[in-house]
């Protein structure tokens, strides 16, 4: 057991020459910094990467990644360059930078480098081969927590926008008092069901609604799940005093209703979303007439 | 008593004030049924706002105590149903059918105003 947990110490800690290597690199890229970093933000555009971005810019972040990229492999500490490359992903992801363009670029500058080191070293292979030794591994390690800060942030992205859009996506609006519509677009999943179901409920309770009109005329299909489940939604509504009325049933969903046998009794429902308000305004008592003589506005 | 009972003109009012067990449910129903012929009650509000459970036991007895006072000759309203109650009942099944229900207590009292004068019964009444 000891043994064996000496061994695995001895893998971390890099070895006093990997570390004099790693040193002399280092240097050696710090002392061609001008000449490789503008080798690599030449080869950048060559490769038609990152043509969102004017040339400026490219070089402007190609200067700041390859500094962060010297001191990774000066350090060999990943975390500073994690935080880098999270923030530059947040710059660069609304401006529809790709993953594969950020793993070129990294891969491209890995290239650059090893370039250069052959460049250097050739007279020396047996030299060469063990500053490659210690290059490439820390380089790997490098590309992939580039590549891995970019995707985690574009998913931290894409999962606040789906936040966003269930959010918005169903709207609980007064359209008089005590009277509520719910119109519902698009596919209903079993998740938005049961978000749905919740706001509406609530809805009932903040607005004192006594009547809810629910227009289905933007869904083109339902399952029999979430055909259940709006049949469960319409009778918490009534426990809650509320009568809800559904509209826009297309023949599909129709079909649908029928044939997961929905007791029609509790279901109140009208052809249009038209007529769901007017049936909505008997039940209330409303009764909407046209002002006279409509004319004399004009 | 586990659940106090108020009268208010023509009708009771039992308001919940805590979780009941099915020995409290069965005293307010019993409760509840006998005080609609002493009184000569025309409605009865069960306000329920407090429950935030509410098993198959306390839906039928609910059920039960809506039914017998319509046999008494009086209407029954069940106010004040949570939304998260009210969802979890219907994926249980238990939708209180032909029992009335009502936002909360104001609205309970509406329903009861309205059904008297649909019925003609509100006596000396000025509107």
């Amino acid at each position: 057991m000891k043994g064996g947990r000496n061994q695995v110490e001895l893998k971390q800690v890099p070895s006093e020459s990997t570390t004099a290597l790693l040193r002399e690199l280092v240097s050696h890229l710090r002392q061609h910094r001008t000449q490789l970093r503008e080798e690599w933000a030449q080869r950048i555009t060559e490769a038609r990467l990152l043509t969102a971005m004017t040339k400026e810019e490219v070089f402007a972040e190609a200067t700041s990644v390859y500094d962060n990229y010297v001191e990774a492999l000066e350090t060999g500490t990943f975390e500073a360059l994690q935080a880098y490359a999270r923030n530059l992903s947040e710059r660069i992801i609304p401006r529809g930078v790709q993953t594969d363009e950020v793993v070129g670029i990294v891969l491209l500058l890995r290239d650059v480098l090893a370039r250069s080191l052959f460049g250097r070293y050739h007279a020396d292979f047996d030299k060469l081969n063990r500053i490659l030794d210690a290059y490439e591994p820390a380089a790997n390690r490098i590309a992939i927590t580039v590549a891995v800060g970019f995707v985690q942030e574009r998913e931290r992205t894409i999962r606040e926008q789906q936040e966003a859009i269930r959010e918005l996506s169903t709207p609980v609006l007064q359209v008089r008092e005590r009277l509520l519509i719910l119109p519902i677009i698009g596919v209903i999943d079993p998740q938005r069901a049961r978000q749905l179901t919740e706001q509406l409920l609530r809805g009932i309770r903040t607005n004192r609604a006594r009547v809810v009109v629910i227009d289905i005329t933007g869904v083109a299909a339902m399952d029999s799940n979430v055909a259940n489940h709006l049949v469960l939604t319409v009778e918490a509504s009534r426990l809650l005093g509320a009568t809800v009325i559904v509209t826009g049933l297309s023949p599909e969903i129709a079909q649908t209703l029928v044939n997961i046998g929905v007791d029609l009794t509790k279901m109140n429902t009208v052809g249009d979303l038209q007529g769901g308000i007017e049936e909505a305004e008997r039940l209330l008592g409303y009764k909407v007439h046209p002002v006279e003589k409509p004319e004399q506005t004009e | 008593m586990a659940v106090p009972i108020l009268k208010q003109g023509a009708y009771l009012i039992a308001s919940v004030q805590s979780a009941l067990t099915d020995a409290d449910l069965l005293e307010l129903r019993n409760a509840l049924v006998e005080m609609v012929g002493r009184y000569r009650s025309r409605g009865v509000i069960v306000d329920v706002t407090a429950m935030d459970v509410m098993d198959s036991f306390a839906s039928r007895t609910l059920r039960d105590i809506a039914h017998m006072i319509r046999l008494r000759g009086a209407e029954t309203v069940i106010v004040g149903i949570q939304p998260e109650v009210a969802f979890t009942m219907v994926q249980l099944g238990l939708t209180l059918e032909g029992v009335a229900t009502a936002l909360d207590l104001e609205e309970g009292l509406a329903f009861l105003d309205r059904g008297a004068k649909k019925m003609g019964r509100v006596v000396g009444a000025t509107g």
